[in-house]
């Protein structure tokens, strides 16, 4: 590469965190009252007590689990694909890694708040975590909500260090062209990287280490997650199938939330020669396969329920299938199924737009899916007597538009502070013969396939 | 189903050819236990607190109709679905075998209540309030909950507690009758039995072994401790034809 174009390309990824411009304080503003309005919310339901939201006897969760289950989701779009990606040496990947990264990072403590703020008394949340106790009191290791503590606790920590460690070349660059305030903070956040080959070594060994071990977590906590729900002898909760249920949910969602980020990106900050029409090609791709994969299971999970025409369970199923929540369980269909399959599918309509509109689709869709595991069940368990409904109320619709306001946020933040694209990655990419061991592999992939 | 270990395993009979439906059992709860009432509205909202409550079911097709009544309440299973589910152990297992609810220790995630198969958890979502003057009656053996917590059937733990201690005090060992909750105390039926069931000559354990007995969804595994007694099993031909009650408007659209 010549020095001209290694310049540019640092040039071009590097001006949203050099230049500000008047749009980002905007949006920054805009995001940060709607986050501000969710806070304020949770602190008057605090004050109020569960009563201000629609839950009730006997669907005592409602919107809140939705998202807590949802958010994390969406987490898996990122250090998931990633690491595979990473792993397989899929070379058009570099400019996508950090964005999915991100989303990650971000989705995980919005999703982690969750179970926070679906919390009769959150201040004694901190009686999950095992601190030696002088009355010997330890967390109940039996519940799955435990269990979940532990899980997000772990990919939250992974996955911050998936994102923050190939970033350290790229804090490094900031130093050396930044002077001030930022060269300092940059220097310290670079953490005395110099790119001598040692290094360079020991990143790509970390890396390596890192995905590995990412994709394991990655699953066990959605898995762990859909453990909320089987473990509990509930109709249609009490189920084998929800652990690589939700964890296929969670990719296929998350893939759908890392392409609308994408091109948002590409929109916003200019970064069409980056983000390029292949990328999300590709994505689609894979959108596709989660979609196909989301149906097999949806279609699995309904059709042994209905055969086993267990009478709990049917009063469960016939209230999605016709009754009452039918309306929504069609809805998800068409977002998750009908509308992404010729979108994505059809290689002359797979464009950007078409991608960007099937992963909206998908992301609604994806919501729907986790609310109609949750609360159709609880309102039809095993008692007839006690069956019930439930209605949100506005605190939850505000607490959930505030979450994705937070992530947009969050999102924009970032993407002042730390180039969204890895630079030093992409330089790596462009180098002639990692070019040119590309397309050999590439070619020689082509081959096998033939 | 006896486990001689612990000196006591409550247990309770219901007599359901015995009960008339008139709720002095739900009243009496609410007044020995600190039970809020929440009003209409938001009792119109699933926020009622009921620890024991009479579901109403009508049986045969008009005119021929007949209406069955049947108190439930929390079902103190041996193996409970509230209990392990609990991360801070609020939802406990005694040594008595009552499923405890420890107030104090609940942090509101409502999960054992979702994981109750007989839903007989109720959750305060708001602060516990009452009409003057009847701030003024509280029952001063009970603790009244705060508002975010879960709370459930004791058993009037209470009162076990009382008579395990007067019988002590008086060195007799404790009669079977001697201790009655609440609901049994007040049932004008005498629809509800209450005992031991480590005794085997106890009231309550000679009644849970009759051929009229049978438990709430035996099938779960829960082993509930509270046995239903009834001529026949309605149960069974309520499971044909669906119940009639509280939720028949909602029943059209969930079923075939």
């Amino acid at each position: 590469m010549t020095p001209e174009k290694s310049n540019r390309l640092a040039e071009d990824l590097l001006r949203p965190v050099l230049h500000t411009s008047r749009s980002f304080y905007i949006a920054v503003a805009i995001f940060s009252a709607i986050v501000l309005c969710g806070v304020a919310t949770w602190g008057y339901q605090i004050y109020n007590g569960l009563g201000v939201t629609g839950d009730n006897w006997p669907v005592f969760w409602g919107f809140h689990e939705t998202n807590f289950v949802f958010w994390i989701g969406i987490s898996h779009a990122g250090t998931l694909i990633s690491a595979i990606l990473r792993i397989v040496n899929a070379t058009w990947r570099r400019p996508v890694t950090r964005c999915a990264e991100v989303i990650t990072a971000f989705a995980l403590m919005i999703g982690a708040m969750f179970p926070l703020i679906h919390l009769g008394r959150p201040w004694l949340a901190w009686w999950l975590i095992p601190y030696p106790s002088e009355r010997g009191i330890w967390p109940n290791y039996r519940s799955p909500l435990v269990w979940d503590f532990f899980a997000i606790n772990t990919y939250l920590t992974a996955s911050l260090l998936f994102l923050i460690l190939p970033a350290l070349p790229d804090f490094a660059l900031i130093r050396d062209r930044a002077s001030g305030w930022r060269k300092r903070v940059y220097g310290w956040l670079s953490m005395g990287w110099q790119g001598t080959p040692k290094q360079w070594h020991r990143l790509e060994s970390a890396m390596h280490i890192m995905a590995l071990a990412i994709i394991p977590i990655a699953i066990s906590v959605h898995t762990i997650v859909s453990f909320d729900f089987s473990m509990a002898v509930v109709p249609m909760w009490h189920s084998t199938i929800f652990g690589p249920y939700f964890v296929a949910g969670a990719i296929f969602s998350g893939i759908a939330a890392l392409i609308i980020v994408m091109a948002l990106l590409r929109k916003l900050l200019h970064l069409e020669a980056y983000l390029l029409p292949l990328h999300f090609q590709n994505l689609g791709k894979l959108l596709l396969t989660m979609s196909l994969l989301w149906g097999y299971f949806v279609f699995n999970e309904r059709l042994t329920i209905w055969y086993g025409n267990s009478p709990h369970e049917m009063n469960v199923f016939w209230s999605t299938q016709t009754g009452k929540y039918a309306p929504l369980f069609w809805a998800m269909v068409l977002f998750n199924f009908v509308i992404p399959f010729p979108l994505l599918t059809i290689k002359r309509i797979r464009s950007i737009t078409a991608t960007v509109i099937a992963s909206i689709g998908v992301v609604i869709g994806m919501w729907l899916e986790r609310f109609l595991i949750i609360v159709p069940s609880l309102s039809r368990k095993s008692t007839s007597y006690s069956w019930g409904s439930y209605t949100p109320q506005w605190p939850e619709i505000v607490i959930l538009c505030s979450s994705f306001a937070a992530m947009a946020l969050l999102y924009c933040l970032f993407s002042k502070f730390i180039p969204i694209i890895s630079i030093w990655e992409l330089k790596v990419g462009q180098h002639p013969q990692i070019k040119k061991a590309a397309k050999v592999q590439d070619a020689q992939a082509a081959g096998e396939l033939v | 189903m006896q486990n001689t270990d612990k000196p006591h395993r409550w247990g309770m009979a219901v007599d359901l050819d015995r009960c008339n439906g008139c709720e002095a059992c739900v009243v009496a709860c609410h007044a020995e236990n600190n039970i809020p009432t929440v009003g209409a509205a938001e009792a119109a909202r699933g926020r009622a607190m009921h620890w024991i409550r009479v579901e109403r079911y009508w049986e045969g097709e008009f005119p021929d109709v007949q209406l069955k009544f049947k108190p439930v309440l929390c079902q103190h299973c041996e193996e409970a679905p509230c209990e392990p589910v609990c991360p801070t152990y609020a939802s406990s297992h005694t040594s008595e075998g009552l499923n405890a609810q420890v107030y104090n220790r609940c942090i509101g995630t409502r999960y054992c209540a979702n994981a109750c198969s007989y839903n007989v958890r109720f959750f305060n979502f708001s602060s516990p309030e009452w009409d003057k003057p009847l701030h003024l009656q509280l029952n001063p053996d009970v603790s009244v909950r705060e508002m975010s917590v879960m709370e459930k059937c004791t058993f009037c733990i209470q009162r076990i507690n009382s008579g395990k201690l007067a019988a002590e005090a008086a060195g007799m060992p404790l009669k079977d009758g001697e201790i009655k909750p609440a609901c049994v105390q007040s049932c004008t039926a005498n629809a509800l039995v209450f005992g031991d069931l480590n005794d085997p000559e106890s009231r309550v354990s000679r009644l849970s072994r009759s051929p009229r007995g049978s438990k709430l969804l035996e099938d779960l595994g829960t082993q509930p401790k509270i046995t239903y007694l009834q001529r026949e099993s309605w149960d069974e031909r309520l499971r044909m034809q669906g119940p009639i009650g509280r939720s028949d408007q909602e029943n059209d659209s969930g079923k075939k």
